[in-house]
Order: C-alpha cells, then structure tokens, then sequence
C-alpha cells in the first residue's frame, strides 16, 4: 500500500456526487447538511445499563422502484419490531455500493444479532424491541422539523438511553 | 452515535460520535457475513458511546474493504473522466426524457 498520496484516501461523496451528477447535466449541485454547533451529552451511566436503539434508512416496502431518485418517494419515519427484520430489509432504492457489495446480510446495516448477543453477555442493557426508519429526504427541514422529533418521541416511549444511527 | 463510511457528509453535517468504517457504502457496521468484524465495529460503537468527552468524535476502526490495498472499490465508483463523459451526459438525457415522460402520464414526482 502506498504510504503517500496526493489526495486524501477516503472518498469524498460530495465532490463525487456533484461530479457525477454534473456530468450528466444536472446544474444544481445538492447542498449538504453543514452545522457549526453539534450536540453533546456526556454519557451519565455504563453501557451495561443502557437500553441502545437502533435507527436505519432501510424500509420494509419492496414496492419502490429501485430506479427512483433518493428522497423522491413519499416514505414516512417508522418504528418496527426487531424481530420483524430479521429477514432483512429493503434498500435497493438508497445510494451504495452496488456494484461492490450487497446488504444480503440483515447485521451488516443494521446489526440486531450483533446487538443481542452483547445484550446476552451483559455488554449492554438491552436491545430496544423495536427499531426505528427513517427516510433519507432532500428536505433538511423535514428531516430536522418532523422525521427527527418523531423517531426521538418513539425512542422515549420505548425507554431507549442511546441511539445508534446506521445510514447505509 | 452514527456508524458509517460516507465520512466526509457525517463530518460536514457535524455529529456527536462517530465510528468510521472505510468501506464502499453499504455494509456500515462490516462486512457481510464476518460476524466478528460485525462485533468489533459495534463494540468500538459502544466504547465511543461511554467514552467519548466532546462533539464531532471520529474514531476510525482499522478494517480495509480488500486485502491488500484499500483502494480497488473507490476508483471506480461514481468515476468521471474522458472515457465516459459522453455515455453520462446521454444517460443525464435520457433519464429526464424519462422523468418528462411519467410526469406527463402523472406519475412523476410531486
């Protein structure tokens, strides 16, 4: 592996999807979420007393097309039971890797075995019994204004301590 | 906490904690089926999620998508140079020909 690069090695989504998507004649490019002030709380107990839940933008409906734009279908935020999702869940219309990888595996986006068997050895309190959805839109607004407050009203119904967010 | 390989977009929006996995999109929390990558990119998960003491935390966890570079997946991926800059223009066209089309059957988007 080269040990010096010209260009930082990770990859930046959004100078390649405004490239990308320049390229095919899109002028606008997307902006992007940008915060200065981002939101902290110290954690005030251990894990193994902490109900974690877990939030995903993969959907149950496999009737969407998988050609659609991302944010372009009327999705709404959800709450699930786990056990529901066991079969794995629906991503074909997100934007990954598609050509690289597949999500065949439920705990490779959304690691609900993984997290049971940490709940078993006491690694944490438990699991949420439910998990959480919510849609990747193009509105930040939405996003911030209704998704967001929705998904964190579900959270504190179910008596989740901390939320693991895994977008795909 | 956010777990996930799209770093730059987390970092740019600002989060809590974040776990950074330097993978193609798709398999956030590790590869399919390696249950073991799968336990040790939660774990760090967690570990960030107690110890973590200010916003905008970045841990990177120490896994590469290909064994002996990390690289292969990333040169190809949403790739614009000489060699399709024409089939990408065609292909921006006909998709809003496409678009045009459904709309003026009303199944556009709203």
């Amino acid at each position: 592996m080269k040990d010096r690069r010209t260009h930082r090695s990770y990859v930046s989504y959004i100078d390649k999807s405004r490239e990308y998507y320049g390229a095919q004649g899109y002028p606008q490019a997307y902006q992007w979420s940008y915060n200065c002030d981002v939101p902290f709380t110290v954690a005030t107990k251990p894990m193994s007393e902490c109900r974690v839940g877990l939030v995903t933008t993969s959907f149950f409906d496999r009737s969407f097309d998988r050609h659609a734009v991302a944010g372009s279908t009327d999705k709404e935020p959800y709450a699930a039971q786990c056990d529901d999702a066991l079969g794995g869940l629906y991503n074909k219309d997100l934007f990954w890797a598609k050509d690289t990888t597949h999500t065949e595996d439920l705990d490779s986006y959304l690691p609900i075995n993984r997290l049971r068997e940490l709940e078993s050895k006491g690694v944490i309190g438990s699991l949420s019994n439910r998990f959480y959805g919510v849609p990747t839109d193009y509105s930040h607004r939405r996003t911030q204004k209704k998704d967001a407050p929705q998904i964190l009203k579900w959270m504190i119904e179910d008596e989740v301590d901390v939320a693991l967010l895994v977008p795909l | 906490m956010i777990a996930g390989s799209a770093r730059d977009i987390v970092e740019e929006s600002g989060v809590p904690r974040f776990v950074f996995t330097d993978f193609p999109l798709g398999n956030p929390t590790g590869k399919p089926y390696d249950v073991e990558m799968q336990q040790a990119i939660v774990s760090t998960c967690l570990e960030t999620l107690e110890r973590a003491w200010e916003p905008r935390t970045t841990i990177q966890t120490p896994f590469v998508w290909d064994d002996d570079s990390n690289d292969s997946w990333r040169a190809e991926f949403m790739l614009v140079d000489e060699s399709n800059r024409g089939a990408l223009a065609q292909a921006g066209d006909d998709r809003r020909n496409a678009q045009k089309a459904a709309k003026a059957k009303g199944k556009g988007r709203e």
